[in-house]
């Protein structure tokens, strides 16, 4: 097996953990694109749990910089106003389709929701036709 | 501020650091590896896939052991998702999320993690997501979106 591949599967793993732990301390799904929408609409007493949440992910980061600043490599190279656009489309249909990579594609397949299995299957088939399309137009290099 | 919500929110600190480090090991938080692995019909890198064959694998087995339990350790209940209609929200939204991902290599998650290298695209990316869902809720608002 391709060294990727083994990362690919201990960083999976630990994905797994991280989820698991937030289940079985808080009873909540780890659905990351909603745990930041929640944070932006503040709830008394359903906000520091989500905003710790961040927190946590950001630091995490500053480890990983710490360890192996490779893992922030590749850049796209592609113009600044693909990264707007695509901020803007995550964001707005990650809420609109009730979740992200992790919410439906880790926490609801694992828990075998069938929804959350079509939205996964919907944003990984968009994705691959995107990239082809964008390659096609010259958009991604 | 009761000490139960002060423990959820530590346990989402610790939730969310160990969750950036398998982004980062995992490969999550590159968008060219991201593009790579959407670009199936162009040089398809399929590495990414054992993210999810990784994650998935450990909790289709720690979800069934979790919920044998009457509630969790720090919450009287569960708050699990319970709705499980197939709504043109949901394909839509999934749709332009799959779109945005592959243009900007990004997902929610390493788009955070990543703000940690300071580099100026992880930011422009976070903001704009974060418009993204303020649009959204502008939208909702007038037309009651069923999700």
């Amino acid at each position: 097996m391709p060294v990727e591949w083994v990362n690919a599967l201990l960083g999976g793993v630990l994905i797994g953990i991280a989820v698991s732990m937030m289940l079985m301390f808080n009873g909540r799904v780890t659905g990351i694109s909603g745990i930041l929408n929640g944070a932006l609409s503040p709830v008394k007493g359903d906000t520091l749990w989500r905003v710790l949440f961040i927190v946590g992910l950001v630091l995490g980061g500053f480890a990983m910089r710490a360890l192996s600043p490779d893992v922030f490599k590749g850049d796209l190279g592609t113009e600044s106003w693909t990264t707007i656009a695509a901020g803007l489309l995550v964001g707005f249909g990650t809420i609109l389709g009730s979740g992200c990579t992790s919410g439906h594609g880790v926490c609801g397949i694992s828990r075998m929701s069938v929804r959350s299995l079509v939205a996964t299957m919907v944003f990984i088939a968009a994705g691959v036709g995107a990239v082809a399309l964008f390659r096609q137009f010259g958009i991604l290099n | 501020m009761g000490n139960a919500k002060m423990k959820n929110a530590l346990v989402a600190l610790a939730v969310g650091f160990v969750f950036a480090l398998g982004l980062g090991i995992s490969g999550m938080t590159q968008p060219s590896k991201v593009v790579g692995f959407l670009d199936v019909f162009g040089s398809w890198d399929p590495s990414l896939i054992f993210v999810m064959v990784g994650a998935i694998l450990v909790h289709l087995v720690t979800y069934r052991l979790i919920r044998r339990r009457a509630s969790p350790l720090l919450s009287p209940e569960w708050h699990v998702p319970t709705n499980k209609r197939i709504t043109p929200a949901l394909v839509a939204g999934s749709l332009l999320f799959g779109v945005g991902w592959g243009l900007g290599g990004f997902c929610p998650g390493p788009a955070m993690t990543s703000l940690a290298s300071l580099d100026s695209r992880p930011a422009v990316f976070v903001v704009s997501m974060i418009v993204g869902m303020y649009l959204f809720k502008l939208v909702d608002a007038k037309l009651k979106i069923q999700k």
